[in-house]
């Protein structure tokens, strides 16, 4: 239970701080289609014999690199890119499992998350995880906030914005499998996004925003984990439900015209 | 001392031929109005000049080095685009996005010094996206000028900004160049402006149609003449 909640707020901060920038750049359905490629990843180590999660972070990250370089080249679309990518993951999982005569996995599990079965290696992995990405994301603050604002204009004022991009996406692919966990393929988004979308709301600069973002996220999380853990049900619907909740009462809010942001 | 060097710059788009042939050099402190229409060429000359566009034939050089070798150049200009890009519910003050220009964090007291001498001091912690076509323009100025840049590069600024603010962002302009040295290359549609603020004017349209010292340019009506006939035709021809 312990280790459930520290996962658990590990990730929450995670999530809703690289979700903010993906939701910026209008990119809020990528942790999506990450989290299904990641589904082949997984087919790919139960056949070969390796723990799924390191081939679910491989084939995640590299088809995601993979697929943002596609999509320069090409000028394709950020939302078509993201549905090539999201239906070659499951089509790869699809074939895998064919192929190989279909696995018992824990199938739901995967699908929705099993926090409160993290082991004490989970638990460490998903700390140091968030621990590098923060300083990572920290110490490029500068570089990462402006070629997210306008990327033509921080080109110009010399910042490396290719580079950046594909850090960003790297660092949403580790993201993503390290949340699968938390809520499982399916509910991906919502930590990555219903945070975001909620804290725009109520932040006027971007340091203010990433903090309610955070505090949302982490709430949503805490209350989601021990609610379920008391009435017995899988957490990732009800952290959900809870961020989904917040997101509601702050539109609410602001149509009842309370809100002025501070 | 020359800052700017274009030789025989071409580019060629997929359908258009945009730029032919067009050399020309900018001497330090110089104020440059680069005047043309609709589509002759300004904002691509301006990409080029920036490696946004490296697709280009011919040479540029900054400061004696060809910028195909070099991206060092890009730590001496601010450019102002033409039209400032950004999700409008960006999660981000004034403040934020002047200060994201700024590439020496201990520059830090910059920050209001120029936010004051731009009159948006009082603007630094309002949203980016609720200001006004003015007052956003001179926020991209600011940004532009936060790390003391050596030539500002401005795209036709003026659209779509009332008559005040353009009188307060021409008398800024004036101040840059004559007060802090600082070399301005400038696109406008506005001929009378040029006329009063710059101190040289390059006529584009697709080639150069003239470049020199605005003085000879305004004082030869014959040229202004031809100038604003071939715009008209231009103009005609795109409607
Ligand atoms: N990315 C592009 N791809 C293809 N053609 C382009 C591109 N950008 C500009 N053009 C074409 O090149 C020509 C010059 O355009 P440009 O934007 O440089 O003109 P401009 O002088 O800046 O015009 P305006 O005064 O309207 O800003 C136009 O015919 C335009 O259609
Ligand atoms: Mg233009």
């Amino acid at each position: 239970m312990h280790r459930a909640l520290i996962s658990g707020i590990a990730i929450a901060i995670l999530c809703s701080v690289v979700g903010l920038f993906l939701v910026l750049r209008r990119y809020s359905l990528f942790g999506d289609a990450i989290a299904h490629s990641s589904f082949g990843g997984i087919a790919l180590g139960l056949l070969a014999g390796v723990y799924p999660l390191w081939t679910a972070y491989g084939v995640s990250i590299v088809s995601a690199l993979i697929i943002t370089k596609i999509k320069k080249k090409y000028n394709i679309s950020g939302d078509a890119s993201i549905a090539v990518l999201l239906s070659s993951g499951i089509a790869v999982g699809l074939v895998i499992i064919g192929l190989s005569g279909g696995f018992t996995i824990d199938i739901f599990s995967f699908l929705f998350g099993s926090i409160l079965l993290v082991s004490v290696d989970d638990t460490v992995l998903i700390l140091a995880l968030t621990g590098i990405i923060l300083i990572v994301i920290l110490s490029l603050y500068r570089q990462i906030l402006y070629s997210t604002f306008n990327e033509e204009q921080a080109k110009v004022s010399g910042i490396p914005v290719e580079k950046i991009n594909y850090l960003i996406i790297f660092m949403a692919g580790i993201t993503v499998v390290t949340s699968i966990q938390l809520v499982g393929v399916l509910l991906i988004s919502a930590l990555f996004v219903i945070p975001n979308v909620t804290a725009i709301m109520y932040g006027r600069g971007f340091k203010q925003t990433a903090i309610i973002s955070m505090s949302f996220s982490v709430f949503s999380v805490v209350v989601g984990i021990l609610t379920s853990y008391i009435f017995d049900i899988t957490p990732a619907g009800t952290i959900v439900l809870i961020s989904i909740g917040l997101l509601g009462g702050t539109m609410g809010i602001k149509s009842a015209g309370l809100l002025s942001r501070k | 001392m020359s800052i700017v060097e274009i030789t025989n710059l071409t580019v060629q788009y997929p359908d258009v031929k945009a730029l032919d042939d067009v050399s020309f050099t900018v001497n330090q402190g110089d104020f440059l109005g680069i005047i043309g229409p609709n589509g002759a060429g300004k904002s691509t000359l301006f990409d080029a000049m920036l490696s946004l566009n490296t697709k280009y034939k011919g040479t540029i050089k900054f400061f004696g080095e060809d910028i195909r070798k070099s991206k060092n150049y890009l730590k001496e200009i601010g450019y102002v685009p033409q039209k400032p890009i950004f999700e409008k519910n960006f999660p981000a003050t004034v403040n934020d996005v002047v200060r994201m220009g700024l590439r020496n964090e201990s520059d830090e007291n910059k920050i209001d010094e120029i936010l004051q001498q731009l009159w948006i001091h009082e603007l630094s912690n309002r949203r980016i996206g609720e200001l006004s076509g003015g007052q956003l323009q001179r926020v991209f100025i600011a940004k532009a000028l936060v790390n003391n840049p050596k030539v500002l590069i401005l795209d036709e600024p003026v659209t779509g900004i009332d008559q005040q603010s353009i009188e307060l962002f021409y008398s800024i302009l004036r101040e840059l160049n004559s007060k802090q040295k600082i070399t301005i290359i400038w696109s406008s549609h506005d001929l009378d402006a040029v006329n009063k603020l710059a101190n040289h004017v390059a006529c584009l349209n697709r080639t150069l149609f003239f470049h020199g010292i605005s003085e000879k340019f305004f004082s030869d009506d014959e040229l202004v003449k031809q100038y604003s006939e071939a715009s008209m035709q231009e103009h005609m021809h795109h409607h």
